[in-house]
């Protein structure tokens, strides 16, 4: 299977009676992911989208087995629901929400520690457009259509940069195995290492492109991880060559406050660990073709 | 959010961190008056902007009578101060702090932010008080000490103390010294805090350890539950345009290019930025109208780009996904009937039914120059500046 999320995957809507909740969840469903039902607290019993509602996680995974979730919830609600999606037994979950506060994500992530490598849910996002594995399954929010099924891995920051990059790929002819959004806030559920190590270990896979941008350490803890512990090649965009230092540009994280933390200083280390840098946005997918040419 | 340094001090207080006394002033009368409520024989008159390294820009008065402290009142209020932090610029001084003297004997540097790597906070400390953080990592590294603290346990006081002891403190005043230090943590960690620095925090002749100045951030996502935080922005002291754009939901950065941008999602704004520099232009912003483009937010951003003398085109980028471009192309046809562009235009539209969306823009009467990808879309707006 897939990184993450397969066909088979069952999925559950956390806010799932709420605008955006409802949306997402339709779109999904027309995708093709197996939706089994959704929480929203209070409103247990009903149904909502032909599925049915539960007031609790745990009632929800007790019901239909589900293993993964996605969170459409307001960010001050946002952690209490993760924590409730892990201790549930949600083996994936993805916050698209933008807005949770970082001593808000530190505590989810400490709270997670109580769990043990195999039964430890993984955390996708905040802030992010969520997971996808064309041709299988969507657990997030992007346009399912501008992604060819393939074997080319994809991490990124951004939503809409990381279309860009998809749809670059197509217009070449390459597809994608699973595209990962981690998110734009400082700190994340899944890291770029976390996921290129899912990638590593995935038979669908061939190689892997890193959409990163300023800030944090991220980008460089990844292409090391890269040059010690991968045999399938790795590509990288970093964003942000005019961001001036010490201002954050859109995303929470977008920010240099240190060194290494700029895009050229990602770059030049991303280099020394032998990772191919795509030059700039418009060639992420000439890139990624040409490193695969070279396999 | 950045707040003042006497907004931060007043919370460091109410953390049991020690202040020098005094009072914030809009007027010389009202610092002459300060003074002498306050006492003694020398004070302080302190510009209170957002901005550290106030004492060489000329914001930070000594006095050694009531009239000296109007004076200086006099010579700050209303001033622009440009210091390395604020850009050319500078910022308004709309508030002076009047403080009592301190009779140094050390100065020392406390810092607490995020740590991203380790996802805790981190504690930096040195005996090089009085320099910035950046000076004393090149000029004395040896003298930092480093300390994580684990928040869902908080800082101990053991950890406090080995702070205290590393800076070498005599040993009768490292009780006290590791409450200092405590107490700029408990700050940190329950207002939601992503900065406190301490810079110098100091002992004076009187053996007493203050907090001489200090700078404070929050979390912009988290003043949704920090009201008494949000209580304390100041407008006068972020640029007029960002305001303008955060007031209506937009994510805005001033640059000193001359290319206006309006992008969905801040990654592709970035990218798009880069391309117009390897293009040979400068950006003149950075703006993200979100990942979904709305037509009001298309709007509101021409709106804003408009009003911004230095740009001389305007580049459009947007990628629909879920929002088609169709939808996308006529929020952009509707937004032009409503402001003037008199720059030239250049829009790239892509994704989902890109061609529907093409064509909405070319049977408008709007005057752009269509781009097809990111890179033809820097080298047309790149090459309508000479136009």
């Amino acid at each position: 299977m897939s990184v993450l999320i397969d066909k088979s995957s069952k999925i559950l809507i956390q806010g799932f009676t709420g605008k955006m909740g409802t949306f997402h969840a339709e779109e999904m469903i027309k995708y093709g992911s197996n939706v089994v039902g959704g929480v929203t607290p209070g409103k247990g019993g009903s149904k909502h989208l032909n599925l049915p509602v539960f007031n609790t996680v745990k009632e929800a995974v007790e019901t239909t087995g589900a293993s993964a979730s996605i969170l459409f919830v307001p960010p001050a609600f946002a952690a209490d629901s993760a924590m409730e999606a892990a201790d549930a037994g949600i083996k994936t979950c993805v916050a698209i929400v933008d807005g949770i506060p970082s001593h808000d994500m530190i505590r989810i992530k400490r709270y997670m520690r109580r769990y043990s490598r195999v039964q430890k849910m993984t955390l996708i996002g905040p802030n992010c457009a969520g997971v996808i594995s064309p041709g299988k399954a969507m657990l997030g929010i992007m346009p399912g259509h501008i992604y060819k099924e393939g074997k080319v891995g994809i991490i990124g920051r951004s939503g809409t940069l990381g279309y860009e990059a998809a749809q670059q790929m197509k217009n070449l002819g390459i597809g994608v195995s699973t595209s990962v959004g981690i998110g734009g806030d400082p700190i994340n559920g899944s890291s770029f290492k976390d996921i290129l190590e899912k990638f590593e270990e995935d038979k669908e896979t061939d190689a892997v492109l890193m959409i990163g941008e300023i800030g944090g350490p991220q980008e460089v803890a990844a292409g090391k991880f890269a040059k010690e512990n991968m045999k399938k090649p790795v590509i990288a965009y970093i964003a942000g060559l005019t961001a001036p230092k010490g201002r954050v540009m859109g995303h929470a994280g977008a920010i240099v406050s240190a060194y290494g933390e700029s895009a050229v200083e990602k770059v030049e280390l991303l280099q020394e660990c032998g990772v191919t840098i795509s030059k700039n946005p418009s060639v992420m997918g000439e890139t990624v073709k040409s490193v695969l040419g070279k396999k | 959010m950045d707040i003042h340094e006497y907004q931060a001090k007043k919370i460091l207080a109410g953390f049991g961190v020690t202040v020098p006394r005094g009072g914030i002033v809009y007027s010389p009368e009202n610092a002459e008056n300060k003074a002498r409520e306050l006492g003694g024989s020398k004070w302080v008159v302190k510009a209170q902007i957002h901005s550290g390294a106030r004492g060489k820009a000329g914001g930070i008065i000594v006095c050694n009578s009531e009239l000296e402290v109007a004076q200086a009142t006099d010579k700050l209020l209303g001033k622009k101060l440009v210091t390395n932090q604020t850009g050319p610029e500078g910022k308004i001084v709309n508030r002076v702090y009047i403080e009592e003297a301190t009779d140094i004997k050390k100065e020392l540097y406390l810092g607490l932010v995020f740590d991203r790597s380790s996802e805790s906070i981190m504690v930096v400390a040195s005996t090089e008080g009085g320099m910035s953080v950046e000076e004393i990592s090149k000029q004395k590294p040896e003298t930092i000490i480093r300390s994580k603290i684990e928040v869902a346990v908080g800082m101990q006081q053991f950890q406090a103390r080995e702070i205290a002891f590393g800076l070498g403190i005599e040993p009768k005043l490292i009780s006290r010294m590791a409450e200092a230090i405590t107490g700029c943590y408990r700050a940190f960690s329950e207002l939601d805090a992503t900065m406190v620095e301490v810079n110098p925090l100091v002992i004076s002749n009187q053996e007493q350890i203050l907090a001489l100045d200090c700078k404070m951030s929050f979390d912009n996502n988290a003043l949704f539950r920090r009201n008494q935080i949000s209580e304390l922005r100041d407008k006068s002291q972020e640029n007029a345009s960002e305001v303008y754009a955060s007031d209506r939901g937009l994510n805005y950065v001033s640059l000193d290019g001359n290319i206006g941008n309006i992008i969905n999602g801040a990654g592709l704004a970035m990218a798009s930025m880069d391309m117009i520099k390897l293009a040979g232009g400068e950006p003149a912003n950075f703006l993200d109208v979100g990942g979904g483009a709305t037509p009001e937010k298309i709007v509101k951003a021409f709106k804003l780009i408009s009003m911004d003398k230095k740009v001389k085109v305007i580049l459009v980028n947007i990628f629909a996904g879920i929002n088609r471009c169709d939808w996308v192309a006529e929020g952009i046809v509707q937004a032009l009937q409503k402001i003037e562009i008199k720059v030239p235009l250049v829009i790239r539209l892509a994704g989902t039914n890109v061609e529907k969306g093409n064509q909405i823009l070319k049977e408008s009467k709007i005057n752009y120059i269509e781009a097809n990808t990111l890179e033809d879309a820097a080298n047309k707006a790149v090459k309508a500046l000479g136009k």
